[in-house]
């Protein structure tokens, strides 16, 4: 089967990369400045956030290493600060510095995990909704409205709450980062479906799937290896605001005490644990996160609307 | 029109049967009305006595169908919290809920259509590029921080006053940074009574402050994504031959954009709009909560934080019914409004 295909493949094509150097993604993002910074950022935050380990000053999660006398320490340009501790330190006395490198470390994991989730489900039955069509379709995309209408934060807090009466506070706090993907994946995967449904619709009348249905080939195999690489510019600009949508979800949730517990924290649980300080002036311990927390969503959210200029995929409106 | 209405209705009522089967599982798999009513101490068979006397034995289609038709009546028990019907304590809170909401429909509204239409009419304008900049930063910011930030900066007050003091603006806005306790953060204060369990915070000034910063804070997340939709419309509706047609007539530019574009870009607006009531609601748990703002929101998370089963199956059937409602009165709006759209639906 390989051999014919590749035999009717005619001239050489050109190498992946000799292909990705001419591209006009790349030449595009060569003459955009904000594209660039955004990129170099947001590099800079995952690398900073994955080597947090390696980087962090102390292990916020190593009750040994927190001075409960240091609490509440001021960063280094306000009077009152300590040179040990350079963005000051929280109520327990966690250095602030190291926090943020391990909550970041947090709601990214949860946030590009909760995405995975979302375009496995999301693509899968925009797929079967869109390419089979009738009752699976109807009954899909009946669910999809009905989950969207009621916006898809609410379907997160719903069930968090739920999962959370189920399993326990402990218990749900053992788990929190699995149960945090679950939660938020199955809140928004209507966005990816809808998005993949209107792509699939419009690609399934075209010849080349007439031709593979000619071929006798299996709906899976057309599905899956035919239809989907044609509608991967959509997904592609969907998934860079969804990993925003799911970081501010999961910040959201945990800041309603539905999420990532103080022990373990995320950007959102940081926020929440300083906020009971704001009133005694410490602004720092959750204003530092949340600067934190608002430049990794932007720079993905510019990212976002650069590759979409770019790609400018039909996207599914409404 | 009438094979429409009726078949949204049957989608609406198909929607409601969805929830109440959702809120049923609920009550079904979490509360054990027998364990919140008696004492330890009671035994087994006292305990199944009174299982079977309230009918918590019978079979599963049958205590839905009564739970349906209490719902139906707007009976769902009593709050575990206050100890009164969750129904009643619903209505105390809903006021406050739809005060705020609508408070912040009004900024929105009156902010995002100037804004959104100045910026499709002149795309080039510094001032333009700069409301576009500040709605993307608006957007990547969570409705908890920018409340947070806005009590630090205007309740709580900052010690240091980052404006230059020499200039007039400058030191009114240090001035205004500054402050101790310059705007009110927390609850409603003291909320003038209406009637029923309506109280009002819109009678007075002193009410309407204590609205200020939530209202803003609820508007914020909203304020962006209208705009760029506002404008994203706009600048399709302005490139269509109509506008061009106008144009060459001779009609003045802001009749044209007001009177002919304007209506035609808000079409989609409304559908939109109609979808993120949905969305408001759900941000109003993250306002009230930071504000302590005594909404349905705030109570929904205590009833949560404290496991108050039959008031969260209360608040999610009442906020299903707001849902439903809003969705099917915008399909109908959007119907009426819009003349081009077939309202029984077009076999695709």
């Amino acid at each position: 089967m390989n051999t014919t295909t590749s035999s009717i493949e005619g001239p050489p094509t050109a190498s992946r990369w000799e292909r990705f150097r001419d591209s006009y993604l790349l030449y595009s993002f060569k003459r955009d400045l904000i594209a660039q910074i955004s990129l170099l950022v947001f590099v800079l935050m995952v690398v900073a956030a994955v080597l947090a380990p390696w980087l962090a000053p102390m292990n916020p999660y190593d009750l040994a290493q927190i001075d409960i006398l240091a609490s509440e320490l001021p960063p280094f340009w306000i009077s009152g600060s300590e040179d040990a501790y350079v963005l000051g330190t929280d109520a327990q006395g966690r250095d602030m510095l190291s926090t943020i490198l391990y909550g970041a470390r947090v709601s990214l994991i949860i946030g590009f995990g909760a995405v995975a989730l979302q375009a496995i489900l999301g693509v899968s039955f925009g797929l079967l909704a869109g390419y089979l069509g009738g009752r699976i379709d109807a009954f899909l995309m009946r669910l999809a409205d009905i989950q969207l209408s009621f916006s898809t934060l609410m379907v997160a807090i719903v069930v968090g709450a739920l999962v959370k009466a189920i399993f326990g506070g402990a218990t749900f706090s053992a788990y929190a980062v699995p149960l945090l993907v679950l939660i938020i994946g199955l809140a928004e995967w209507p966005q990816y479906a809808r998005t993949v449904r209107a792509s699939v619709l419009a690609e399934k009348n075209k010849e080349y799937v007439d031709a593979a249905r000619t071929m006798g080939l299996s709906s899976r195999r057309i599905m899956f290896r035919h239809i989907l690489p044609n509608t991967l510019s959509p997904i592609f600009v969907i998934s860079t605001v969804q990993v925003a949508n799911a970081i501010i979800s999961e910040a959201a949730l945990s800041f309603l005490g539905l999420g990532m517990p103080e022990t373990h924290p995320s950007l959102g649980s940081l926020i929440k644990s300083g906020f009971d300080y704001l009133q005694s002036g410490s602004w720092w311990i959750t204003l530092m996160p949340g600067a934190v927390l608002v430049l990794l969503v932007l720079v993905i959210n510019l990212l976002g609307d650069w590759l979409r200029d770019v790609l400018n995929p039909r996207l599914y409106k409404g | 029109m009438i094979a429409f209405l009726v078949k949204r209705l049957f989608h609406a009522l198909l929607v409601m049967f969805v929830i109440s089967v959702i809120a049923f599982a609920i009550q079904e798999s979490l509360g054990d009305p027998i364990q919140q009513m008696v004492g330890q101490s009671v035994p087994e068979s006292e305990r199944e006595e009174l299982r079977e006397r309230l009918g918590l034995n019978d079979p599963f289609l049958v205590q839905y169908l009564r739970f349906a038709v209490n719902a139906a009546q707007l009976d769902f028990g009593y709050s575990y919290i206050f100890n009164q019907p969750t129904t009643e304590v619903i209505l105390r809170h809903l006021p406050a809920t739809l005060e705020l909401v609508a408070a912040s429909t009004f900024l929105i509204i009156v902010l995002s259509v100037p804004i959104g239409v100045y910026s499709a009419i002149k795309p080039r304008a510094w001032l333009s590029r700069f409301f576009m900049g500040v709605s993307i930063v608006g957007i990547s910011i969570p409705v908890f921080l920018t409340a947070i930030v806005l009590i630090q900066l205007f309740a709580i007050g900052m010690t240091w006053a980052p404006f230059p003091a020499d200039t007039t603006w400058g030191s009114w806005l240090n001035d205004l940074i500054t402050t101790e306790g310059g705007m009110p953060a927390y609850g409603r204060g003291d909320p003038l009574h209406v009637f029923g369990t309506w109280y009002t915070n819109f009678a007075s000034l002193k009410g309407l402050t204590y609205l200020v910063l939530p209202a803003i804070s609820l508007a914020s997340i909203m304020l962006p994504l209208f705009i760029r939709l506002i404008r994203a419309e706009m600048l399709e509706v302005l490139q269509s031959e109509y506008v061009k047609f106008a144009r060459a007539k001779g009609i003045r530019l802001r009749r044209i954009y007001f009177l002919h574009a304007l209506k035609n870009t808000m079409l989609p607006v409304i559908t939109v709009g109609g979808v993120q009531i949905g969305t408001l609601v759900a941000y109003t748990i993250l306002t009230e909560t930071v504000f302590q703002w005594p909404g349905m929101g705030l109570m929904f998370l205590n009833a949560i934080n404290r496991s108050d089963i039959p008031l969260i199956i209360t608040y999610l059937m009442i906020v299903g019914l707001i849902f439903v409602i809003t969705n099917t009165l915008v399909d109908l709006i959007y119907g009426l409004v819009n003349p081009t759209v077939k309202l029984t639906g077009n076999p695709a």
